[in-house]
């Protein structure tokens, strides 16, 4: 066995225990846990306990044990559970997973903390008095007659069906008895699954006799009848033949004796097993490996009993519960565990494959040969669900997100004696799993300051006729090529004079400025912008919500503010699906290629030259401001007669058009990202590469909407230019 | 009773018994290695007319495969009448002796 590989599964599996145990105490405060609560609690525990004493981690298993002997006694009524031991419980649970970062660390020989731990100690012990923990510490070591019982009973495989061998005699068939038959009655019993009929044993024409009985049969039977029953079956042939029968989930020892009582090679009866069903592949090789390893070394776990390492009953308790585990592990095998490394790669990879299809799509139409073309189009319909399917390999539920909240909530609310109830909804929404780890922190900057600033205190809140429970939600959802997710606080929401007041004061905005609400609360995102008035130990430690705008544009991602005076405000953050690939929309003007995410385009129309003035244009009575892409890029403005379309975009609430000179279609365009030279090009998002080789800029949507809505003719390329010849002129 | 046709030198074709049971089984052994004895290449048998079968008859079915295999020839089984094919299902022997199989309508193999 591998130390190594089980050392990384004990911290893997601690920390899911400690997660489940964080959750079952947050519950039990809640009011919704009871009795299953506590238990799931003692449970994960005493598990970390037992595996930890496996590998001798003697200070996880001394801190375990004291944690667990305080949950025994209120998991048998003798403590009442509280706030304070509550609290106390989820810091014994963060100083065991410090120690589990130690055992990951290979440092597990360090006490982390050990003023932290003395005290925590010292704290849990008040709840024993000395006799009773020397008692509980007893009545621990007692082994649980269950977990006894499951050290007997062995691994298990998962199959549910029956499996019975049958070697009939040879004389069978003489005795008037027909194996056929049998199986027939078998059927009246339950279904055969599957059957697999061993002719092998059926020898050379001169020993063949007629009336002799070679074949043999190994049968996966899947029913309800009693073990006597199905034994009764072949009652009459029991005595000279060779019938063995296993019940459903039977003992992989079971099956190696299986294997071994009969003449078969084992590998060829590990097929049949496996191709009934009896064995997994992964059982068949413990089988077979266990069967070679008979004579070898007892393992790990009876070595470190018999050199006294840990007790046994601890031994017997990881043991149980590390099959119970794996037997439920082999139960659901949905999942595998992949390296990110591995589907990163192949992420590239079906980039690379998407612009190389797009090469050849390219040349197909030139060639335009019928076939040729039909062919590059099916390739390029698989390439696209490859990709698709590549993509949502890295999608994860941002619950995983999220999860951390409740526990940030609980303490936060402690901390500032604030009631707050947190409620979180669309959990199962999913993101890119590289966006899950960039969000967590911007989020929890958010959701502290919300609770920090937003949300009035409990006085205030009964002064001013809201419920004295304070209301934090998150919420995520899909929304056209995007994933939305919001913030929002049921509070006093932001205070429009007192953000306007601080930017003046920091010289962001000029007194005389007239600026509409939104613009007021998009403020709060400027750097070094903070409006609370005294610092607390929550936010307003100088990392400011500029830094978050920074951290969610770097994930090509946006925030917005919706805030209404005494009602709360929501904080919207807008991400992009994926990070990698996207479906384009190419335009071109002035003989360059443009692309623009397609999510985006609503529609194309034609530009009639008549119904636009000023940069905007009056599409079906309605206004919408446009660009023209010739003026942006520093073009020479088009020929009077020649054709434009007009490209209507949107990007969250807001649309604006952009004029190109023709429009080129759908294109799969792979993100490369600008070189350092460009990032500070404002309009253009990135690039990508062209079927043809050629480079092509992808326009960042959300800022040329941002630029039409400010109603200015746009500071770039163009103005500039046409200020640089005026001054020539002069 | 099987009535061996005209041996040609390459492929012989036979009509296997109506009742292929223990109490046939031992004439039938001889009577099919005569049949696969007498073709160069290859034997056809025609099971349409088995109406009862039992191991002993099965297991000749899977015998003589073997040994045309041991004698570099093959044995082609055909017609399988529903009795026959009734067993082989039970028995999920279709793909051990590999010949085409004509489910009857409204069964699926």
């Amino acid at each position: 066995m591998n130390l190594d590989a089980a050392r990384a599964a004990l911290v893997e599996e601690a920390r899911e225990l400690l997660v489940a145990m964080e959750d079952a105490l947050l519950q039990i405060e809640a009011g919704t846990g009871g009795p299953d609560g506590i238990n799931a609690i003692f449970r994960a525990a005493h598990t970390i306990k037992g595996s930890a004493g496996l590998f001798a981690f003697d200070n996880v298993v001394s801190f375990t044990h004291i944690v667990e002997s305080v949950l025994d006694r209120v998991r048998n009524g003798k403590l009442e559970i509280d706030e304070a031991m509550l609290s106390l419980l989820l810091k014994s649970g963060d100083y065991i997973a410090t120690l589990v970062d130690a055992i990951e660390r290979n440092t597990e020989q360090e006490e982390p903390n050990p003023a932290l731990r003395s005290k925590l100690e010292a704290e849990l012990k008040s709840y024993l008095d000395t006799s009773s923990v020397a008692q509980t510490a007893l009545e621990a070591a007692e082994p649980e007659p269950a977990a006894q019982l499951e050290i007997d009973e062995g691994e298990r495989v998962s199959s549910d069906n029956w499996h019975l061998s049958l070697r009939f005699n040879e004389d069978v068939l003489r005795q008037g008895l027909d194996p056929l038959s049998f199986i027939r009655y078998l059927c009246t019993l339950g279904r055969i699954v599957h059957l697999h009929t061993i002719s092998e044993p059926i020898p050379a024409a001169e020993h063949y006799d007629a009336e002799s009985s070679y074949l043999g049969y190994e049968i996966d039977f899947e029913s309800d009848a009693s073990r006597s029953q199905i034994e009764g079956v072949f009652e009459f042939v029991r005595e000279e033949s060779q019938i063995r029968i296993l019940p459903p989930h039977s003992k992989i020892d079971e099956y190696i004796q299986l294997i071994e009582s009969l003449a078969e090679p084992a590998g060829r009866l590990g097929e049949i097993l496996i191709h009934g069903g009896a064995l997994s592949e992964s059982e068949l090789e413990r089988v077979l490996n266990q069967q070679q390893e008979q004579d070898r070394p007892p393992p790990l776990g009876t070595m470190l009993v018999e050199q006294q390492m840990v007790p046994p009953n601890v031994v017997s308790a990881a043991l149980s519960k590390q099959k119970q585990s794996e037997e439920k592990r082999s139960h659901e095998q949905k999942f595998i565990k992949v390296e990110v490394g591995k589907l990163d790669q192949l992420i590239d990879l079906v980039g690379e494959l998407v612009i190389a299809g797009a090469g050849a799509n390219l040349v197909a139409k030139q060639k335009s040969v019928n076939a040729f073309e039909e062919a590059a189009q099916s390739v390029s319909v698989l390439v696209e669900q490859i990709r698709d399917a590549a993509l949502t390999l890295r999608m994860v539920p941002i619950g995983e997100v999220f999860q951390r909240f409740p526990r940030v909530v609980r303490e936060v609310s402690r901390d500032l004696g604030k009631e707050i109830e947190l409620v979180i909804t669309g959990a199962e929404t999913e993101l890119d799993k590289s966006m899950v780890e960039k969000l967590s922190d911007p989020l929890m900057h958010i959701v502290r300051n919300a609770m920090d600033h937003g949300l009035e205190s409990t006085e205030d809140r009964i002064l001013l006729g809201k419920p004295s429970c304070g209301i934090m939600r998150l919420n995520a959802f899909h929304d056209s090529g995007s994933i939305v997710i919001e913030v929002s606080d049921d509070g006093r929401g932001l205070n429009r004079e007192r953000i306007l007041a601080k930017a003046i004061e920091r010289g962001l905005i000029s007194a005389e400025q007239h600026l509409s609400d939104n613009e007021i609360y998009r403020l709060i995102f400027e750097p070094g912008f903070s409006t609370a008035e005294k610092v607390t130990n929550l936010s307003g430690r100088g990392v400011g919500m500029d830094v978050v705008k920074k951290n969610i544009e770097a994930l090509r991602g946006e925030v917005e503010v919706d805030s209404t005076p005494e009602h709360g405000a929501t904080i919207r953050i807008r991400l992009p699906l994926t990070l990698a690939i996207i479906d384009g929309f190419q335009v071109m003007v002035h003989g360059s290629v443009y692309v623009i995410p397609l999510e985006m385009v609503i529609e194309c129309v034609d530009l009639v030259h008549q119904d636009y003035r000023h940069n905007i244009i009056k599409l079906r009575g309605e206004p919408l401001p446009f660009i023209r892409l010739r003026s942006l890029f520093g073009h020479p403005p088009s020929a009077a007669q020649q054709r434009e379309s007009l490209v209507v975009v949107q990007y969250g609430s807001q649309r604006a058009g952009l004029v190109v000179d023709q429009l080129l279609g759908e294109f799969q365009a792979v993100i490369k990202p600008l070189g350092l030279l460009f990032q500070q090009m404002k309009g253009i998002g990135g690039s990508t590469i062209l079927g043809n080789g050629q480079v092509s800029l992808i326009l960042d949507i959300p800022h040329l909407i941002h630029m039409t809505s400010q109603r200015e003719m746009p500071p770039m390329l163009a103005t500039s230019r046409s200020e640089l010849s005026e001054k020539i002129n002069h | 009773m099987s009535t061996p046709s005209s041996p040609p030198p390459e492929t012989a074709a036979i009509q296997a018994n109506h009742s292929l049971t223990i109490f046939e089984a031992a004439e039938q052994k001889s009577t099919l290695l005569t049949a696969l004895s007498n073709s160069s290449k290859s034997l056809e048998v025609n099971l349409s007319g088995v109406d009862d079968i039992d191991s002993t008859g099965i297991q000749l079915l899977l015998f003589l495969k073997q040994e045309a295999q041991r004698q570099q020839k093959a044995v082609v089984y055909t017609h399988h009448s529903p009795t026959v094919l009734g067993v082989i299902e039970l028995l999920n022997l279709a793909a051990q002796l590999g010949d085409p199989l004509l489910m009857p309508r409204g069964e699926t193999a």
